[in-house]
């Protein structure tokens, strides 16, 4: 038996061929390192993400994740729900408190499920893999497994929002949360906790409907990276990732820029330390290469 | 009579009422203090400045202002940071209001229906929930496509370095066009989003009748 067992919630970007499938990958590998199983919530469906707003209303958007906690009850009885990506993370979150917090609306969304065949007795617990990592293991086990230090890579630790408000993680501010850059010094790399655009918003859903609007931001979430001397960036969020990572091309191109920095995810780095390949980190999903941690991964393990 | 003018007839000349029935989260506006925080603190404000950031919409909303109010293309401005949410000393939950209000203007056809980002909004909410999961690809054609054809070629043209990188990475699938990944149970998914449906609609109805 696995020393930690979750009932595992993807979401929809971390499937095969979709934007985050290489975080997933490297989340895969993380946990067997860790000992962590995660074990897929049976058909759950998308979180609707804050952006869905327009036509999600209140009550749907909350049954929407309700069904995936009443699968998470009936095929996975007892364990929290972990997810990687902060929208789903979030909207899971969010739904457990409203309907915490209201019976009419508990009532409401069992009224639904039923609908769907389904039913709610116990509100699970939602986690982030970040949590569980600081929470459950800490950062003593974390680091028990560093065979390949990441030696003299500096990386700016881009916490981004919704990893980190309204909700956050326990016992770290909002307006500068440490625990990003505690990860990147436990995997042996530098970390830049004077990074000032930690956590500006990358613009989220705004970089499909108006690029202009949050390719601002994201101009200031890299540039501050190079001012501090950054390699790469490291960040715990799907959206994030992308959105930082692909428009680079973009931004140079309207502000004259030479943006060409790798975005990665802590389970990356963490795979890589860990003495993984490149192809358990993920490494061949970025779309800007990172060529020394391709390199880090290239070599031998210290054991 | 259409759904306007019947909430129109219902509240009059109480707009802070309407707002608090019929949005979600509406009846903290009046808990607003205007001390401004949640405008300064606004990404997309700080860069390009909305028509109207959160302060000044929650006092035009105790003004009456309702046609200016919902016509705006403020609330789509959001970008659900919760930049706003954390740092109001009133503990307003600023970015469910505007997503509320915006929510409630577009369901009342009164949002601008060329506002990219409402669009956007409807656009992914029936992605997700047509088969459970959302489908990347169809997602971004559909925005591209928003304009009309010629225009979608040039969007789909302007970005192609960008799905290019992307599909090199294998973080695109060009076969999502076909067979996406979705959900085994959407019919009942579309059965319990049926009633959701139905039981909001219908406590809407009552705060009017009330």
């Amino acid at each position: 038996m696995a020393k930690h067992e979750y009932a595992f919630y993807p979401g929809c970007s971390s499937q095969k061929g979709a934007s985050a499938s290489n975080y997933l990958t490297s989340v895969e590998a993380m946990c067997k390192t860790l000992d962590v199983k995660l074990t897929e919530i049976p058909d759950w469906n998308c979180c609707g993400a804050s952006i869905g707003y327009a036509e999600a209303g209140e009550l749907p958007r909350h049954v929407m994740n309700a069904r995936n906690f009443a699968l998470s009850e009936q095929h996975l009885p007892g364990q929290e729900i972990v997810a990687t990506c902060a929208a789903c993370w979030l909207g899971a979150r969010e739904t457990r408190e409203r309907l915490s917090h209201s019976d009419t609306l508990m009532a409401d969304t069992r009224e639904a499920l039923k609908e769907a065949g389904l039913i709610i007795n116990e509100m699970p617990n939602i986690r982030h893999m970040v949590e569980v990592l600081i929470e459950d293991l800490g950062f003593d086990e974390m680091k028990k497994y560093v065979v390949r230090p990441l030696e003299g890579v500096k990386i700016a630790g881009y916490v981004g929002c919704q990893t980190n408000r309204p909700f956050g993680v326990d016992g770290e501010s909002f307006e500068n949360p440490q625990y990003l850059d505690k990860m990147v010094e436990m995997v042996g790399a530098e970390s830049i906790p004077e990074y000032e655009q930690k956590v500006t918003c990358c613009g989220g859903a705004l970089a499909f409907s108006e690029p202009e609007k949050a390719q601002a931001q994201i101009k200031d979430i890299v540039e501050s990276a190079y001012d501090h001397g950054a390699e790469m960036i490291v960040t715990p969020c799907p959206l994030c990732q992308a959105n930082v990572e692909i428009y680079q091309g973009h931004v140079n191109k309207k502000y004259g820029t030479k943006f060409n920095i790798p975005v990665m995810y802590y389970s990356q780095l963490m795979v890589v330390a860990y003495g993984g390949d490149a192809k358990a980190a993920g490494l061949n999903g970025q779309v800007i290469k990172a060529r020394r941690l391709e390199e880090i991964a290239a070599k031998p393990v210290k054991r | 009579m259409s759904a306007n003018t019947a909430v129109a007839e219902k509240y009059r000349n109480n707009f802070l009422k309407e707002i608090e029935e019929q949005v979600e989260m509406g009846d903290w506006v009046k808990m607003c203090m205007q001390c401004g925080v949640c405008s300064g603190s606004c990404p997309t404000n700080f860069q390009s400045a909305w028509e109207h950031p959160p302060q000044e919409l929650f006092m035009m909303i105790r003004a009456g202002k309702r046609e200016e109010v919902l016509t705006s293309s403020s609330m789509w401005n959001c970008t659900s940071c919760y930049n706003c949410i954390v740092r109001c000393p009133r503990k307003l939950p600023i970015t469910h209001i505007m997503h509320g209000i915006a929510e409630y203007a577009h369901r009342l056809g009164m949002a601008p229906k060329m506002q990219p980002t409402r669009f956007f909004s409807g656009l992914f909410w029936k992605n997700c929930t047509n088969t459970g999961r959302v489908n990347e690809l169809k997602l971004s054609m559909g925005l591209y496509f928003k304009d009309g054809f010629v225009q979608g070629i040039k969007n789909g043209m302007a970005m192609q370095a960008v799905a290019l990188g992307l599909v090199k990475a294998k973080r695109l699938n060009v076969m999502e066009l076909f067979s996406g990944h979705k959900c085994k149970d959407q019919k009942g998914i579309q059965a319990m989003l049926k009633k959701a449906y139905e039981i909001e609609r219908s406590r809407k109805a009552a705060k009017m009748a009330g």
